[in-house]
């Protein structure tokens, strides 16, 4: 979690030798000067809500991330049908022998009914997918909404008014209708209706469909702030030395809207897990053979009336990253922007 | 006001023209073969071929949307499938039916679930913010802000099958999800939608309580509040005819974009509760590969957004006098 610098504030430490008299505004009564990240840093850490949250998020991450590896020392994969190559561990009905789902020492997490496959390994390797689809589309959101909402702001006029129009017109779209109505659509300009989807593609369209719908409030935001900087002296300045829109655009004004981003990216991140899931939930993205947090969910669906347990792992394990990375969200909130009231 | 309607409504109806153009070009020129996608999952060669026919694939495109948008005011007939009557928004050649008319008989029901639910999560939401709001700093405040974001947190696909499974499966407290008719038997259609309701609201509560806190607070700061307080109102008078109607207005245009999505469906609520509102005739439409539906379905729900959003505006000038209709 390093944050980066705004440069703007590092010439207020330089404090002439002689003027000892003066006292430096910048500097915490600490004594030596510390720039706004690690103040941000210093914030962050005294918060300890935002410290614990951190940690299950990171926790997540690491056991998505570490997926091929855990299933390995656990000894299982999310595919094989165990209860089905066993006799002994499903009843004739299907549903696991053993109570709760089928926990046993074998099987921490239970076995799946019917198809008889580990909830364990299913379960981290659909973390693992869920969050790989999520941070694509945030990163490629976030990237997107900066460059739209930069330019857009700093060069204004006719572009800024287009841009604007276009953006009004994508908040005003029912989101979640448009993301399953219009995926179909976008998975048939890249396969033919006789054809089956490869996983693959069905990842990149999503991402995809998510991106192009999701990007309007990151750019909306920014470019507020985008305006509301470029009046001020320093970008005068910088234009005034000859510097070139670019330059303006990534050294000066760049620096100071890292604040927001880090805010909007990390409110987005869940929003995007939620949304993958419950288009997984619907029957639109993924869907079965690959492991996903809300294919499980829709899975534990058609079960939950005999046996909740396979509804309960998919769903607290996502209710409780889901609240641990909004209050992570309002922690570096806070750390980054004390002025603002909650 | 007159001339402000008028202009807004003008206003939404351009809108809702490029919202209509964008949806067809996406709908029926973006796909390699819309006529395939039209024609649904049961297609024979024969319906295919009808489709193709009926959709005048071969018009250049502009001619097409012509079709499409001059069928709207005067209907177009869809040879030997039948005619659809003069709104038509197209012909689900899955339900060999209009959409308009499978689009209306649903209506209700989301109907029904969207002012339910709106009932319930703003007494609620609002309520919370407001207390919130008055008790600043205290317990009542720190409870009611760590809930809603608790809440926001929370999704209606695993809370929605969990209170299921509790509620109404284990301890019978409440009866199953269904839609039966308001007109037809009153207590059932209550008892029916009772959990969807609270569970939908569940979400927004959580959203209505963080904006009306943070709306009130910033209200109850402001100047005109200050003067009210100095001449000497009551707490009440000042909470609710000064700092309450300066906050409403920004709650009220997120209300009105909120219910405008609900009267689009809910989705995942009708999904979750297996309720046959618009929202499952959406997803129905998306697995059948019913194109004209989704066409119709997204553009019904589109214009419940601008048309509210008009009537949101209208009500604003009547709450905030310092909001000029011009």
């Amino acid at each position: 979690m390093t944050i980066p610098i705004p440069a703007v504030s590092a010439p207020l430490e330089v404090v002439p030798d002689d003027s000892v008299t003066m006292a430096e505004p910048s500097a915490p009564p600490g004594g030596e000067g510390r720039s706004p990240g690690r103040l941000a840093w210093r914030r962050f850490k005294r918060d300890r809500t935002g410290v614990v949250s951190a940690y299950v998020v990171l926790f997540f991450f690491v056991v998505a991330i570490c997926a091929p590896l855990i299933a390995k020392v656990y000894g299982k994969n999310p595919y094989t049908t165990y209860g089905q190559n066993d006799p002994s561990l499903l009843n004739d009905f299907g549903f696991p022998v053993k109570p709760n789902g089928g926990i046993s020492s074998h099987f921490w997490f239970g076995i799946e009914p019917q198809l008889g496959r580990d909830v364990f390994t299913f379960l981290i390797y659909g973390i693992r997918n869920s969050l790989l689809i999520a941070t694509a589309t945030t990163l490629l959101v976030t990237v997107l909404g900066i460059v739209v909402g930069i330019t857009v702001g700093y060069l204004g006029g006719r572009t800024d008014y287009l841009i604007g129009r276009v953006i009004d017109i994508l908040l005003a779209f029912p989101s979640t209708l448009f993301f399953i109505a219009f995926w179909p659509v976008l998975i048939s300009i890249m396969v033919s209706p006789e054809e089956n989807t490869p996983v693959w593609l069905t990842v990149v369209s999503l991402i995809s469909v998510m991106t192009a719908f999701g990007w309007a409030p990151i750019a909306r935001l920014l470019r507020g702030e985008v305006l509301a900087l470029r009046e001020r002296e320093f970008v005068e300045a910088s234009k005034v030395t000859g510097a070139s829109p670019a330059r303006i655009i990534f050294k000066e004004l760049l620096p100071n809207l890292w604040t927001p981003i880090l805010i909007q990216a990390t409110l987005a991140l869940p929003m995007f897990v939620t949304t993958e899931a419950a288009l997984a939930f619907l029957g639109v993205g993924l869907s079965d053979p690959t492991p996903d947090w809300g294919v499980m969910i829709q899975n534990g669906a058609k079960y939950y009336e005999s046996d909740i347990t396979f509804m309960l792992f998919p769903g607290l394990s996502m209710v409780i990253f889901v609240i641990a990375f909004n209050l992570l969200g309002d922690s570096v909130r806070d750390a980054l922007d004390p002025k603002t009231k909650r | 006001m007159f001339r402000f309607l008028v202009r807004r409504i003008l206003g939404a109806v351009v809108i809702l023209l490029i919202i209509s153009a964008i949806t067809f070009l996406l709908f029926y020129v973006a796909p390699r073969d819309p006529a395939r996608l039209a024609c649904g999952k049961t297609c024979t060669p024969q319906t295919l071929a009808l489709v193709r026919r009926n959709l005048g694939i071969a018009d250049p495109l502009p001619v097409q949307y012509w079709h499409w948008l001059q069928a709207l005011f005067t209907g177009r007939d869809y040879a030997s499938f039948g005619r659809c009557p003069a709104p038509c928004l197209g012909y689900s050649f899955h339900y060999h039916e209009p959409v308009l008319g499978l689009i209306l008989n649903r209506f209700p029901t989301t109907l029904s679930l969207a002012l339910g639910s709106a009932v319930v999560f703003v007494l609620f939401g609002v309520g919370a913010g407001m207390l919130a709001a008055v008790k600043q700093g205290r317990t009542v405040d720190k409870v009611a802000s760590s809930a809603s974001l608790i809440g926001s947190s929370l999704q209606i696909y695993i809370v929605g099958l969990v209170a299921m499974y509790y509620l109404v499966d284990q301890w019978h407290i409440l009866s199953r999800p269904q839609d039966i008719p308001l007109t037809q038997d009153p207590m059932g259609w209550f008892k029916g939608l009772l959990l969807p309701w609270f569970i939908l609201a569940l979400i927004f509560t959580a959203n209505y309580t963080r904006m009306t806190r943070s709306q009130l607070v910033e209200a109850l700061s402001e100047d005109y509040v200050r003067t009210a307080r100095a001449k000497g109102l009551s707490r009440r008078a000042v909470f609710f005819r000064f700092a309450w109607r300066g906050a409403m207005g920004p709650l009220l245009t997120i209300f009105g974009l909120d219910l405008g999505g609900l009267f689009g469906g809910a989705i995942i609520t009708e999904a979750t509760f297996g309720l046959h509102g618009i929202g499952a005739l959406s997803v129905d439409a998306v697995n059948n590969n019913d194109l004209p539906m989704l066409l119709g379905v997204t553009l019904v729900a589109a214009g419940a957004i601008v048309v509210l959003n008009i009537v949101v505006d209208a009500l604003y000038a009547f709450i905030d006098p310092r909001v000029r209709l011009a």
